[in-house]
């Protein structure tokens, strides 16, 4: 009884916070401080907002953007874990693979543009390589980084339990890099959600119009309430992931190990 | 059928070192941690490996478990010579080593799920009994990090006797508990060895500890690692920890431990 209360409680002050912005946002824009053409009143960018849903044009380029996230994303942490995994067993591979993520790492993925302009031209393909440099490097890093620091207790008692190396590496290994992987895993999203999101305001893509098309455009036809309305849209999708993709593994985490909440 | 087998109470093994010698190269050289160690063990004996650090005692426990190889000589399980980890030799080590990521059913289960020819029940089934006995039915399903220490060595335990080995390789397992939850364990180790009769090598470098536990308390020295001694220890079970004729027992061993340290030194 007092667990419902106290979450209705957290749930009334999220949203009174939230009434309040905009509220103060409507404030100043019928003060006049700024001019209506610079910062829409809020009611104009919910009007935009349901104009563009009701017409299809919101969802559909979501849609496009969330496929080519979902996809790369999904790529870059099936191709990311197992190099994560190589590296951190093999000399060989540290020294190549683990050198070269490390140095891409550093590279904001967008920087990718140009060249994959050239060897895909303005396809999906573009875009979905982006997403996965942004996303794989990180999931590399973090994976190695995690089986490194398994304690090597783990490995021999599972040895001494009839494990063999490849089943040491997938029951003990991987499990035990879990906590290192999982907040790979946010690092890698942000990376490939950043650098869509600036490739997709950076060109225009032939095969499909995304969010960061539409609030370029926004900006083209000095359509604030269009700019503004993409990019709350942008900032409710980045909440969703963060609750859908990440808090079931951090609350995994925090009930099996027993550790804070990241 | 295959669960009533499967808890069945199988043979111990009967162990033979012979000739070991194992050698560690450091950065300051070679260090001989095991010269020349033989040692018979005989079916269901629990015996007790006591010595100072550095004296092999744990190198020769991981050889026995087959997590190391001798550099010269061998370790026969029922006259099969030992070459790699097996299931009829389980470990517990000084750290419960226990996995973070399985409650303590996945953990007993561990080793049972590497075991062939039983199907998901009976697993579940055998884990179940082993948890019972030793004590934590009513935390089955906890996690690693709600258990105390002395609750995680039972975990250890517990997932150690799970696939029925016919030997239990302990390292210094109880050495990082307080003394009361020392004393239970010993009181339980002493009564699952009586029912299951499983052969136990027992490391540790608390003397009192292996009197207690032991049939026989076989000294080691350091530098290089050597048998010295043995003692047969010839009292009623279960023994209690602080009784008087533990307590003699435990003073000729410390003191026949002392005398092959002051000669270390004065050598």
């Amino acid at each position: 009884m007092n667990g419902i209360l106290v979450t209705l409680r957290r749930f009334v002050t999220c949203v009174a916070f939230f009434a309040a912005l905009v509220w103060l946002w409507h404030s100043l824009v019928r003060r006049g401080t700024w001019s209506a053409i610079l910062l829409p009143d809020p009611s104009a960018v919910w009007i935009y907002l349901v104009g563009a849903v009701k017409d299809g044009t919101l969802l559909q380029a979501a849609a496009v953007t969330m496929r080519r996230l979902l996809i790369g994303y999904g790529i870059g942490i099936a191709l990311g874990i197992p190099l994560g995994l190589l590296t951190a067993r093999f000399r060989i591979f540290s020294d190549t693979i683990g050198v070269l993520a490390l140095g891409l790492q550093t590279l904001p993925s967008v920087c990718w543009v140009p060249l994959t302009l050239l060897w895909f031209g303005q396809t999906e393909s573009a875009m979905l390589f982006v997403v996965v440099m942004g996303s794989l490097w990180s999931m590399v890093i973090a994976t190695d980084n995690g089986v490194r620091n398994v304690p090597p207790i783990f490995s021999r008692a599972a040895r001494t339990m009839g494990a063999k190396p490849i089943y040491t590496l997938i029951f003990v290994m991987l499990p035990a890099s879990l906590p290192f992987i999982v907040s790979g895993m946010k690092q890698g999203w942000a990376f490939a959600w950043r650098s869509l999101m600036a490739a997709e305001i950076y060109v225009t893509i032939l095969t499909g119009f995304g969010l960061g098309q539409l609030l370029d455009n926004g900006r083209a036809l000095s359509a604030m309430d269009q700019v503004i309305g993409i990019m709350i849209v942008i900032i409710v999708i980045g909440l969703l992931a963060d609750k859908i993709l990440f808090s079931p593994w951090e609350r995994f985490l925090h009930h099996r190990w027993g550790t804070g909440r990241a | 059928m295959a669960l009533v087998e499967e808890l069945q109470v199988i043979a111990p093994s009967k162990l033979a070192v012979e000739h070991v010698s194992k050698e560690f190269r450091t950065g300051r050289g070679a260090v001989k941690a095991l010269d020349d160690v033989s040692l018979s063990i005989s079916e269901g004996e629990f015996v007790c490996l006591v010595g100072p650090s550095g004296c092999g005692k744990s190198t020769l426990l991981n050889i026995i478990a087959g997590l190391e190889q001798p550099d010269s000589g061998q370790v026969l399980a029922d006259g099969k010579r030992i070459s790699e980890p097996g299931r009829d030799r389980m470990v517990m080590f000084q750290e419960p080593a226990l996995f973070p990521w399985l409650d303590v059913t996945g953990n007993v289960l561990f080793g049972l799920n590497l075991k062939p020819n039983l199907t998901r029940a009976e697993r579940r089934e055998v884990a179940r009994f082993y948890i019972n006995l030793v004590g934590l039915e009513r935390f089955a399903t906890s996690n690693i990090h709600e258990l105390s220490g002395g609750m995680k060595q039972r975990v250890a335990l517990a997932r150690a006797l799970a696939p029925n080995p016919r030997v239990l390789l302990m390292d210094e397992p109880f050495a990082a508990l307080d003394a009361l939850t020392r004393e239970q364990l010993y009181g339980d180790i002493q009564e699952i060895w009586a029912a299951r009769k499983k052969t136990i090598i027992f490391v540790t470098h608390n003397v009192r500890e292996a009197a207690c536990l032991g049939n026989r308390v076989v000294l080691f020295s350091p530098h290089p690692g050597r048998i010295r001694e043995e003692f047969k220890i010839n009292l009623d079970r279960p023994r209690d920890i602080n009784s008087v004729e533990l307590a003699e027992y435990s003073t000729e061993i410390t003191r026949a431990l002392k005398g092959y340290v002051n000669l270390e030194v004065a050598e």
